[in-house]
This record gives C-alpha cells, structure tokens and sequence, in this order.
C-alpha cells in the first residue's frame, strides 16, 4: 500500500513548523545586520558573536552556571541513588510520603521550590549565593535522579545480588561490583539531564541568586532592556550545544535499551 | 535480603535532605502565611488576614480565575497539537519514526528563556511578523495585539508544553498492541474511526499525565507573562514575585503560594487517581 498524504501528514508538518519556526527566527536573526528584526533580515554579519566573545560578565556568568550545574549533579546524585534505592528495598514508616515528596519538583512550577527555600534561608539567616542556587538546583531535581535511577532498577535482576552473596561476597562489595555497575546508564542519563536542566533553570535561581548571576539570569535582566542581538548569538550557541547534547544522551539511551 | 543496616543508609540520608530543604521550606512557608507585615518588619503575630484578603479582594481572585484560564488554554491547544502528533509520529511515520521522535524532543532542549525570547522577536511591533505582513502588503501598521497580551503568553506557553504533551502519548501508544488496531481496520473502521474508539481511549492515561504537566507548569509560570505579557497578560505567579519583592508582604505571598501548592497537589493526586482507574480498567 502506498502511503497516503492525509490530514495527520498535513498536521504533523503544521506543529513542526511551529516547534521550528522561532528556533529559525534565533539562527538567522543572529546573524542579521541590523540590530532591529524587521523582514527580510538586512545582510549578514558575524557582529553580534564578535560582541559577544568580548562580552566579560556574560561569559562569567556562563562560568557560574557551569559551577552551578555540577554541584547539583553531585547533590541530585548523592541523595537521589540512595533514595531511589531505599524505594526500591527498604522498608521505613512514611515511605509513600517520602516517595510522593520526593517526586513533587518534577511537576510543581519552580516558583514555589524557589520561594519556600528562600524563606527557610532567611529565617536561617544564610547569605544567598551561587551555594544557594545550587542547593535549590540539586534538591529539586533528586527527583529526575530518583526517576531515572529507579526505571533502571525495575528492570535490574536481583538474581544477580543474590548469586555475588551466595558466593560469599559481602553486601558492600556486592553493592559496589554488581548493583552499581548495572545502574551506570541510568545514572549518567540522569546526571546529563540534570546538567542541563540546571544549566536552564531560571525560576528556582530567581529566587536564591545572590550578587553573581547565572547563565539564564544574565539573559534574563538584558531581555527586560530590551530585544539585542547578542542573546540571539548565544542562544543559537546554547541550541548547537543542546543539539550535541541531546545526541549523545539518545545514543546513550539506545544503548541502554539494546543491552 | 537487604541488611538492617543497608536499609537504614540508603534511606536515612535522603530522607534527613528532604526533611531539610522540601519539607522544612514548605512548612516555613506555611508559617509566614499566618504572620503579617507592620512598617516593612515581618511581625510573627498570628493572623487569618492574608488568607482572608486572598478571598476577599477580587484583584486576587481575578488574576488566579486568569491564570486557570490561560492555563486551559495552553493544555487544550497543546493536546490539539500534541496528541494527534503522537498518533502521527507513533503509528503512521514508519521508519521516519525515530528521527521524528528525536525531532519533538529537541526543542524541549533548547532554553525555555530563549524560547520566549525569540516569541518576542517574531510578535514585536518591529518583529518579524509584522515587518513581514506589512513588507506583503496584508498590514499598513504593525498590529499591536500580537505581543504583550494573553494572546503572546499562551502562544509561547503552547509552544513550550506541547512536547510535555506528546512524550507521555507517545509512550502510552507505544504499548498498544499492533493487533488491536489492526483488528479494527479489519472490521472496518476507518483510520479516524480506530483513532477514536481504540488509540485514544487506550493511551489517556499518558494524555492525561501530559495535560496535566501543561496546566500546572503554565499556571505557576511567571516568565513568559513578565517578558511578553504586557499589563493584560499578568498571572497569578507574577503577583507573588512582586509580593516577595517590591511589595515586601512576604506573608500574603506565601499565603498565594501555599494555595497553588495545594492546588496542585490535589489535582496530581486527582489525575493519578483518574489515571490508574483507566489503567486497571484497561487491564481487565
């Protein structure tokens, strides 16, 4: 049977276009000669990445973010294995409250993380800074770790400890040699994720950012001046980086699914 | 199998973060909403007051009823394009099938920020589209409405959450057996037909879970509204962060915020409800 061209063809190239249309809009007005953008876009020019190379507090920013995001793989990582696991095999009073909690800031708007951390930091009297952002970072997103972490340990076989125990090894040992390497792709999938959401995340870090900006905050004070090209720069920068990124996570995906 | 000892360390760790930084802030925030403000200080006197202005003065309420709205519309534009794609990108791509996938993905990817942002750059009154328009002729002025309006907000909000919509579909029509579709253009039922009566009913848990990531994450945000929302397009979310910042009334804000926390709990735990019903009826 030939396939035919129908209304679910007709509909499908209508919402990519319309995913599409303004990460387009992003690349060419990057690279547009004027610094209003109007249509058609006026000659081509490589202004704006040349600003934007030169442009300290920006890439400082980007500097923080970075930092930002690794502490909060780290944090994110160094609860949510164990959680997961503890969800997975441990038998403790409020365990459904804890998995419900646990699980909340994957869906709860980032504003209300932001702002009951921001009240407890307050009336603890801590100094927002990047710690605090990172600390908001990580904590909400042990939920991805959890969720990551715990699809991959529904399709562990606990035959395996079983057997390391049976030939005498000890739980620690069997911890380390068998139930972790098995969990290795799910922990960097998550890892991946987490480094990127972190690197996006603007509603938690609105609220806990002290004197030094983050990546998404830097752009977020110069879009409320007003529209410059430079962000266009290095947002299609930030598209080329996700692009690769997302590459290597789907690769890393497909292997895991292979095996 | 699992030594006393081994269940008390992977659980005791986490379980004392939690306990520290979601719990304890949920229930600081708790706390401040029965507090009140005199001359700029925060004075720990009990009070019911913010939560009586909440209901009392109707700027609250009205922003609130705006932000369900733009929040609906969001969802049911999303589904409309989200769904449908799934069906799409799941059963009729063939080998194109994975590319697709990858291809919905991606933009889930790229900076929520810069999303917006470039939303702005086409609506704008020097933007992209209307320069277009008036470049072909169709407008003389540029037309204002395009941003700065709950118009803008939703447009953008739907570009965002429309992957949040499809990914969840898509897995639930994965899992339906080929067969069964099958079994319907067998007896039959025309494409639209199998859609209706077999795909769609088989996959709403997964509909269900995307719709309502798309209306709580568009009801909370505060982004979007503040970069092109104009006065018009104000949310619920916006009159917390300026409560929590200019205004200084950090008790009504946390009075807001606990309500769309609870909000957002009891519709999670309605949907979840909803959802596994579907899945154990679908089972039987």
């Amino acid at each position: 049977m030939r396939p035919r061209v129908t209304w679910v063809h007709a509909h499908a190239a209508l919402v990519f276009a319309f995913l599409y249309l303004p990460i387009l809009v992003l690349i060419v007005y990057s690279f547009n000669g004027e610094s209003v953008a109007g249509f058609p876009p006026h000659g081509w020019t490589l202004r704006w990445y040349n600003e934007l190379f030169a442009d300290d507090p920006l890439w400082s920013s980007v500097g923080n973010s970075l930092l930002v995001a690794a502490f909060a793989v780290a944090l994110a990582l160094l609860f949510g294995i164990p959680a997961a696991l503890a969800l997975d095999r441990a038998d403790f009073p409020g365990k459904q409250v804890f998995r419900r909690l646990v699980l909340l800031p994957l869906i709860l708007p980032g504003i209300i993380t932001g702002l009951s951390l921001l009240t407890l930091f307050a009336s603890a009297g801590a100094q927002l800074s990047l710690l605090t952002v990172a600390i908001g970072h990580g904590t909400a997103l042990i939920s991805v770790a959890v969720a990551e972490v715990s699809a991959g340990l529904q399709k562990f076989d606990r035959a395996l400890e079983e057997a390391s125990r049976d030939l005498g090894a000890s739980e620690w040992y069997t911890f380390r040699r068998v139930t972790l390497p098995s969990l290795k792709l799910p922990i960097i999938a998550a890892a991946l994720l987490i480094f990127t959401l972190s690197l996006d995340e603007i509603a938690v870090s609105f609220f806990l950012v002290g004197r030094e900006n983050t990546l998404p905050l830097e752009i977020w004070s110069r879009l409320r001046r007003g529209i410059t090209p430079e962000i266009n720069a290095v947002s299609t920068l930030i598209f080329a980086f996700s692009v690769v990124t997302i590459v290597v996570w789907f690769k890393l995906r497909g292997s895991a699914t292979d095996a | 199998m699992y030594s006393r000892s081994y269940q008390r360390l992977v659980s005791i760790p986490p379980l004392l973060w939690v306990t520290a930084f979601l719990l304890l802030p949920y229930a600081s925030l708790f706390l401040i909403s029965f507090w009140q403000v005199h001359s700029q200080q925060i004075v720990h006197q009990w009070t019911l007051h913010n939560y009586g202005q909440l209901v009392g003065n109707p700027v609250y309420l009205e922003v609130l009823g705006r932000s369900a709205r733009i929040a609906a519309s969001v969802t049911i534009l999303a589904l409309l394009l989200g769904v449908p794609l799934a069906y799409f990108v799941s059963m009729r791509a063939g080998r194109f099938k994975n590319l697709l996938y990858q291809l919905v993905i991606i933009p889930l990817w790229v900076s929520y920020l810069v999303r917006a942002y470039a939303w702005k750059t086409i609506l704008g009154g020097n933007g992209v589209l209307n320069t277009l328009l008036i470049h072909v002729g169709i407008l003389h002025q540029p037309a204002a409405f395009l941003l700065y309006s709950p118009f803008a907000v939703i447009l953008t909000l739907t570009h965002i959450y429309t992957p949040f919509v499809f990914l969840p579909a898509y897995a639930s029509m994965a899992h339906i057996p080929k067969a069964l579709i099958e079994a319907s253009g067998d007896l039959g039922a025309s494409p639209f037909r199998s859609f209706w009566k077999v795909i769609f009913p088989l996959s709403l848990p997964g509909i269900i879970a995307g719709a309502t990531f798309a209306f709580v994450l568009s009801l909370g945000d505060f982004i979007a509204p503040l970069l092109i929302g104009g006065p018009n397009g104000i949310m619920i979310s916006n009159i917390v962060v300026s409560l929590f910042g200019a205004a200084y009334d950090w008790p009504l804000g946390s009075a807001i915020s606990l309500c769309i926390l609870i909000l957002v709990v009891v519709l999670i735990s309605t949907t979840e409800s909803v959802e596994r019903r579907l899945r154990l009826g679908g089972a039987r």
